[in-house]
């Protein structure tokens, strides 16, 4: 198994936000996490991502075989663990170009590879530009500073292909975009989808669904997955509303 | 009165004292204007003494409280060796000037180029040239009484000169390289002169440094008059220990279509301040001040920056950037006056802070006065921490801690050393930029360019082009 969390609780500032969080993740899966507003899903995303302030008070989070609780945010990146901010922060001062580099080569240190070549590193961001149909001068702009709402996801998904992660969580990357760029956006992600790594996609609607199909969607509430099928648990969702998940609490 | 709980005062009554003594030792050699000035200086200083705290701009000064009685007049000039001068920028090739001690230290003390441009001692150059001297000596006014600004007037034994004629492009930059040696606990006046005739163009790198690290109080104060369509760089570079009292004063007026670039990087100081009037008397004149200072222990760092849009059609735009750590202490006093005929003019002040740690401290001012109606003025100032946010999203991309936070504060202090024109110097002072920020620069015991490690600066990371 990829990834697996067991039994997790986190509280910020004394308050429990996840309350026994399970979920299992195998390479080659897409999971869909949906479930209405402050029911956790980025509290989720934050503590798997190793953010500080989020106080993991009982469980583990299991990813290749190690419990990760422990590590820091820069060490779970790069092992492969990648998260698509709902919010891009901007980063005045600072280059994609130099931005990427740098990260490029923290992960090729830490795998005890010597530094990209600038020639490899140009090619390879061309490339990956052209995936999600950024333009060349997007390049030179300091990182998400004046990107309209589109461009700030198209550039999170231009960034995980870079880093070619085997976790990928995308927190709300359908929010904030319009029909083109979420097609752009997920055409991106079928693309990088393959039988080695795996996606975590946390929305609130069925729509990015349509272009990112899942093979598990599961139903968050008040901290916990209340209930988990196929695809078409997501039909069912929108159809009857998130009063209906109250229900399933019982 | 007279103990060391009142320094100032001691101080003060030494410096009269001397000054009467001076002024009788060098009546023959100084020209009348220069005369008249030191006895009018020496009167004034006599009336008022050192600033006060309870002056506006001195309200948030550590300097006055940290004034040391050990400061030598008399100072026996020590020793030197030619080699501490040499910079080590590769093919940075520049018009040198060093000084010593507040005086000129080289075998030529005045000497004139090819092109006319007479560079070197103002002592010199007063007694060489005194008509030229006389007619820009003391021309620039200052806005506010300020008994530093006297003391250098009525004391004044040497500094820098450089004249460039009408029509002349400075081939090279002007670099002045000047070392302090502290070991004396030397009180020294540097008085300065440059002037640019109209049509002339040139770019001044002005290094400070110190050699040990004994207490020692720098007064300075240079006097620029910038001609018609005559254009101006000057990059001042300030790496003193943490006991000296640095006070860079600096007064100037531009004319009619001149430009001024200046910008002050202040790396290391016990006690720094900046004094920048620009006085803006020609239509269409443009000056841009910009100014970084990295301060960590108890360092303390004040730039008084006065920009007085007197005629219409101005420009000026002042930047400072600052990066605290430790218990260090910063004020910035920005003050754009606009007189009441000065329609068009444009003006922009801003101060931003990082502050590293919950005892370092800012005091800042940005100040317009506006007496016209027709302007675009605006101001802005920030007193921050790192961007937690933007911290978490570069770590989460795979950059360590220690490095998220190297590029959030370079990318910061770039803002103004991108504005360097020369790329050789830009290259060192980044770098140095980089060193410092790493915490492995400090006020070396030679000049800011003789640092140990004369070979760029490696990173993990590459932050040279951001």
């Amino acid at each position: 198994m990829l990834f697996s969390i067991k039994n997790l609780h986190v509280s910020i500032g004394g308050k429990e936000i996840l309350k026994g969080f399970n979920l299992d993740v195998n390479a080659g899966e897409i999971h869909a996490i949906m479930g209405p507003n402050g029911t956790g899903k980025s509290t989720l995303a934050a503590a798997i991502t190793g953010r500080e302030g989020y106080e993991i008070t009982e469980g583990e989070i299991w990813y290749k075989g190690k419990n990760i609780i422990d590590m820091s945010a820069e060490e779970r990146a790069n092992e492969g663990i990648f998260l698509s901010f709902q919010y891009p922060v901007e980063i005045p001062g600072v280059s994609i170009q130099n931005f990427m580099r740098t990260a490029i080569n923290a992960k090729r240190e830490y795998q005890g590879l010597p530094p990209v070549s600038m020639v490899d590193f140009l090619k390879t961001m061309k490339e990956k530009q052209a995936m999600v149909e950024i333009t060349d001068k997007l390049q030179n702009r300091f990182v998400n500073v004046g990107f309209s709402g589109g461009e700030k996801k198209k550039n999170e998904i231009f960034q995980m292909a870079m880093l070619e992660p085997q976790l990928a969580i995308l927190d709300e990357t359908d929010s904030g975009l319009d029909i083109d760029a979420l097609r752009i956006v997920a055409n991106g992600v079928n693309q990088l989808h393959t039988n080695d790594n795996a996606f975590i996609v946390i929305t609130h609607y069925q729509r990015l669904l349509d272009y990112i199909v899942p093979d598990f969607v599961h139903v968050m509430y008040d901290g916990r997955i209340v209930k988990s099928g196929d695809k078409n648990l997501a039909l069912e969702l929108e159809a009857k509303g998130y009063e209906w998940v109250k229900g399933l609490m019982g | 009165m007279d103990n060391t709980d009142n320094i100032p005062e001691t101080l003060k009554r030494r410096i009269l004292d001397y000054g009467d003594e001076l002024l009788k030792r060098k009546a023959g050699e100084d020209t009348a204007k220069v005369t008249t000035l030191r006895n009018e200086a020496l009167e004034h200083f006599s009336q008022n003494g050192f600033p006060t705290r309870k002056m506006e701009r001195w309200r948030n000064s550590k300097i006055i409280d940290n004034l040391s009685e050990s400061y030598q007049l008399y100072e026996e000039q020590p020793s030197h060796d030619r080699k501490d001068f040499c910079c080590v920028i590769q093919d940075f090739d520049t018009e040198v000037i060093t000084m010593y001690n507040g005086r000129l230290a080289d075998d030529n003390i005045l000497r004139t180029l090819d092109n006319g441009i007479i560079i070197g001692s103002s002592r010199a150059a007063m007694i060489q040239h005194p008509d030229l001297f006389d007619k820009y000596f003391g021309s620039c006014r200052t806005d506010e009484d300020n008994g530093f600004y006297d003391i250098n007037t009525a004391l004044w034994q040497d500094g820098f000169f450089i004249f460039v004629p009408a029509n002349v492009t400075a081939e090279k930059p002007v670099q002045i390289i000047k070392l302090i040696d502290n070991v004396n606990n030397p009180l020294i006046q540097t008085r300065n002169l440059i002037i640019l005739e109209e049509n002339s163009n040139l770019c001044i790198v002005d290094c400070d440094d110190t050699m040990s690290n004994n207490a020692s109080l720098v007064n300075s104060f240079t006097e620029t008059v910038i001609g018609e369509n005559a254009h101006l760089e000057t990059y001042k570079l300030q790496n003193l220990n943490n006991e000296t009292v640095f006070i860079n004063s600096n007064t100037t007026k531009q004319l009619k279509d001149s430009s001024l670039m200046s910008c002050i990087i202040s790396f290391n100081g016990g006690m720094i301040r900046n004094n920048v009037h620009v006085d803006l008397d020609g239509q269409g004149a443009d000056t841009q001040v910009y100014g970084l200072y990295l301060m960590d222990k108890k360092q303390h760092i004040d730039n008084q920056i006065r920009v007085n849009h007197n005629v219409s059609d101005c420009n000026s735009n002042e930047r400072f950037k600052g990066i605290l750590d430790d218990e260090a202490t910063a004020v910035f006093n920005g003050h754009v006056y606009v007189a009441p005929d000065a329609q068009h003019t444009n003006a922009y002040q801003n101060n931003s802070n990082i502050i590293l740690t919950s005892s370092a401290k800012v005091n800042t001012m940005p100040f317009l006065e506006i007496y016209a109606d027709d302007v675009k003025c605006s101001h802005g100032s920030t007193i921050g921490q790192l961007d937690e946010e933007a911290m978490f999203y570069m770590r989460q991309r795979g950059i360590s801690k220690a490095n998220a936070r190297m590029l959030l504060m370079y990318a910061f202090a770039a803002e103004i050393s991108n504005n360097i024109k020369i790329d050789k110097l830009q290259e060192r002072i980044d770098d140095m930029i980089k060193r410092r920020l790493k915490g492995e620069l400090s006020s070396c015991d030679t000049c800011v360019f003789h640092c140990n490690t004369p070979k760029e600066y490696n990173f993990e990371i590459d932050l040279s082009k951001i």
